[in-house]
């Protein structure tokens, strides 16, 4: 049996996904901090997901790599972009013309797909991270919360607020003003994913179907409800959210000939 | 793509261009004159004034990457880090009292000006820009305000411009002590017009498969088209790359190493990273066959038997000063004649006027040629606007796209 593996080297996280044949939904599965070195996480991803599924890189037919770092893993044998398999690896688990929104460590993505899965037009967020994944980590910082209890604190909140900003820092600012006028901590919980929604909202029009991907879905699926409440839409998330990526590049691997 | 004889033709004369126009700003028998690119250059030369360009000055900067060495000296003299980049770079540098140009050709300084002369056809920060000039050199400042968003370049619109152009004529005389002649403007007009027709013919080579050259060639080979006009030696040279693209075109010899891409780019280069885009676009087998940019040094309506209203109707029809109707009607030809695959839009950070990205157009056009398009964020010299890497996934994601819709 041929296996197919796809390394999505993100600015703070790097996934291996290893497929075999059969496209089996519970694909094998392996997550690294990046950390400072691309091709070092590359490689401990990969071996990760290999020894997760008991074969050798020997066993394995062909490699794709994607995300920020796809240059620096020279073991594999191709490269896609993170929109293309983002793309792949969305459609894979939600075959429908849909709208895909990617909330990574340091960038969106909003991608547009065909009924056959191809990109009909993509966008990403312009040079400010305000919104991604470092947003939260950022004002979860700030707050002095442990970024595992946003959520749950977000679930509580009794009044909506959204922090305007385009940009991390000026948020930042905007959160210490709101705890200086005695906002609860929950509100302002709440606060962060709605701007969270707010930034890939004005990014570009979506339709009625989006398929949620990345890291921040992974985590707090509540940008799902807030999601689909801003649009209207009926937003998807895939069982292995923050792995779109990397499955999209094993899928690009075994199509690959 | 082989290396071009033009190329060496071409360093030489933009070489005896700056040295000579340091000799005319050192002999006070000579005049200066700082123009804006698409100013009116035809009338400057008439009155013999040798013709320098703070526009090219700035691209030189950007190229030469020394732009964000002098931005932050403008930003700290209250030039804000928001407008124009060649701006904030060429009063940056001259505050610091260096120029590119001193490594480059040899020159101690900018050569001093005796008149600034400007349109703000293309924007109004070129006024503010040469304003700083006039106080400091104490110096006329005269120019044209131009409308802007032109939609029909109608006969009417045209007429009233005119005497705009005329009211310039008797500062000229007074500054360089000759006396205005129109025949000799319209022996400058006649260059201008040929140099004009042939730099059009230049970029129309690009139509062909495999192109040639790419944008990033054609922002070295406009050098003569914008700092030359009206002068036979740009006519000159273009007649010179026209045999050697007829050559290259009669042999299929692309300027990509496989042309899988034809693309059409919108909006200035990023001058800083001209070498990094151009390789990776040659990597990606992607040609860039068109652009806005390039193709705004064509004034089809220069008529030397007709000079005033001629360029006054030039300077009306240049892109950057259209309505967006105008512009799409514009840019849908061009897609269709080069047969592109894609539009690639750059939104400069500083460059408002030039960045076609703001007010929906992108969308407009797509619907209209059923093209597609993307958005790469950066700046003409700013490089703290630009994230490379950001860039060239946004360009590799969009030949994916292209090469996804071939399926």
């Amino acid at each position: 049996m041929a296996f197919y593996c796809g390394v999505d080297i993100g600015s703070t996280w790097t996934k291996a996904v290893i497929l075999g044949e059969e496209n089996e939904p519970d694909y094998t599965r392996a997550l690294v901090r990046t950390g400072i070195s691309f091709e070092s996480a590359a490689l401990s991803a990969r071996d990760e997901a290999l020894a997760r599924a008991k074969l050798t890189p020997d066993d394995i037919e062909r490699t794709f790599s994607t995300g920020y770092g796809r240059m620096n893993a020279e073991f594999a044998d191709g490269r896609r972009t993170e929109i293309a398999c983002h793309a792949k690896g969305a459609f894979h688990s939600f075959p429908h013309p849909c709208h895909v929104v990617d909330i990574g460590g340091q960038d969106n993505k909003i991608i547009q797909l065909s009924e056959k899965g191809a990109v009909e037009h993509f966008l990403m967020n312009r040079k400010c991270a305000a919104g991604t994944g470092s947003f939260i980590e950022e004002i979860s910082r700030r707050l002095d919360i442990d970024m595992k209890r946003l959520e749950e604190l977000a679930e509580n909140a009794n009044k909506e607020i959204t922090l305007s900003s385009f940009c991390t820092v000026f948020s930042a600012t905007e959160v210490i003003k709101l705890i200086r006028e005695g906002e609860s901590p929950e509100n302002i919980c709440k606060g962060v994913f709605n701007a969270v929604v707010a930034r890939v909202t004005e990014m570009g029009t979506l339709g009625d179907k989006i398929v949620l991907t990345g890291g921040v879905a992974a985590a707090f699926p509540i940008v799902a409800d807030i999601l689909s409440n801003a649009t209207g839409a009926t937003v998807f998330i895939p069982e292995h959210a923050q792995f779109t990526g990397a499955l999209g590049a094993a899928l690009e691997a075994a199509a690959s000939n | 793509m082989p290396k071009l004889e033009s190329l060496k033709k071409m360093k030489e004369l933009v070489a005896g261009h700056f040295t000579g126009l340091d000799a005319a700003a050192k002999d006070p028998s000579r005049k200066v004159a700082w123009c804006t690119s698409v100013g009116p250059v035809e009338l400057l030369r008439t009155f013999g004034f040798e013709v320098y360009f703070p526009e090219n000055h700035g691209a030189v900067l950007g190229a030469s990457r020394k732009a964000n060495d002098y931005i932050p000296r403008a930003n700290a003299a209250g030039y804000s880090p928001d407008i124009c980049s060649y701006l904030t770079a060429d009063v940056g540098a001259f505050l610091a009292g260096e120029t590119p140009l001193s490594h480059g050709y040899g020159l101690k300084s900018v050569p001093t000006p005796d008149i600034l002369v400007y349109n703000t056809n293309q924007c109004r920060d070129v006024e503010d820009w040469f304003a700083f000039y006039a106080r400091h050199f104490d110096i006329p400042l005269v120019g044209i305000n131009s409308p802007v968003q032109v939609g029909d370049v109608t006969d009417e619109l045209v007429k009233t411009l005119v005497p705009q152009y005329e009211e310039l004529l008797p500062v000229f005389e007074a500054v360089s002590g000759v006396k205005f002649d129109i025949d000799r403007l319209r022996e400058v007009m006649a260059d201008s017009a040929e140099t004009s027709r042939l730099w059009g013919e230049v970029l129309g080579t690009m139509a062909h498969r495999p192109s040639p050259m790419t944008f990033f060639d054609t922002s070295v080979h406009m050098a003569p088209a914008v700092i030359l006009r009206g002068l036979p030696e740009a006519s000159d040279y273009y007649r010179m790359l026209l045999k050697e693209l007829a050559t290259l075109t009669e042999g299929n010899v692309s300027a990509v190493n496989k042309e899988r891409f034809r693309i059409y780019w919108d909006g200035m280069p990023v001058w800083g990273k001209l070498r990094e885009l151009s390789t990776f676009f040659n990597e990606m087998d992607a040609a860039l066959v068109v652009s806005t940019y390039c193709n705004s040094w064509v004034f089809e309506a220069f008529d030397p038997s007709n000079p005033f209203e001629s360029m006054a109707r030039a300077f009306l029809e240049l892109f950057i000063a259209r309505s967006d109707k105008a512009k799409e009607g514009i840019m849908a030809e061009l897609c269709e004649k080069f047969s592109v695959d894609g539009v690639i839009y750059h939104d400069a950070k500083t460059c408002p006027n030039n960045s076609n990205t703001r007010y929906g157009l992108p969308q407009r056009l797509r619907t209209l040629t059923g093209l597609p398009f993307t958005i790469v964020y950066g700046d003409l010299n700013d490089l703290r606007c630009f994230s490379e890497e950001q860039a060239k996934t946004s360009i590799e994601a969009f030949l994916e796209q292209i090469e996804g819709g071939r399926a």
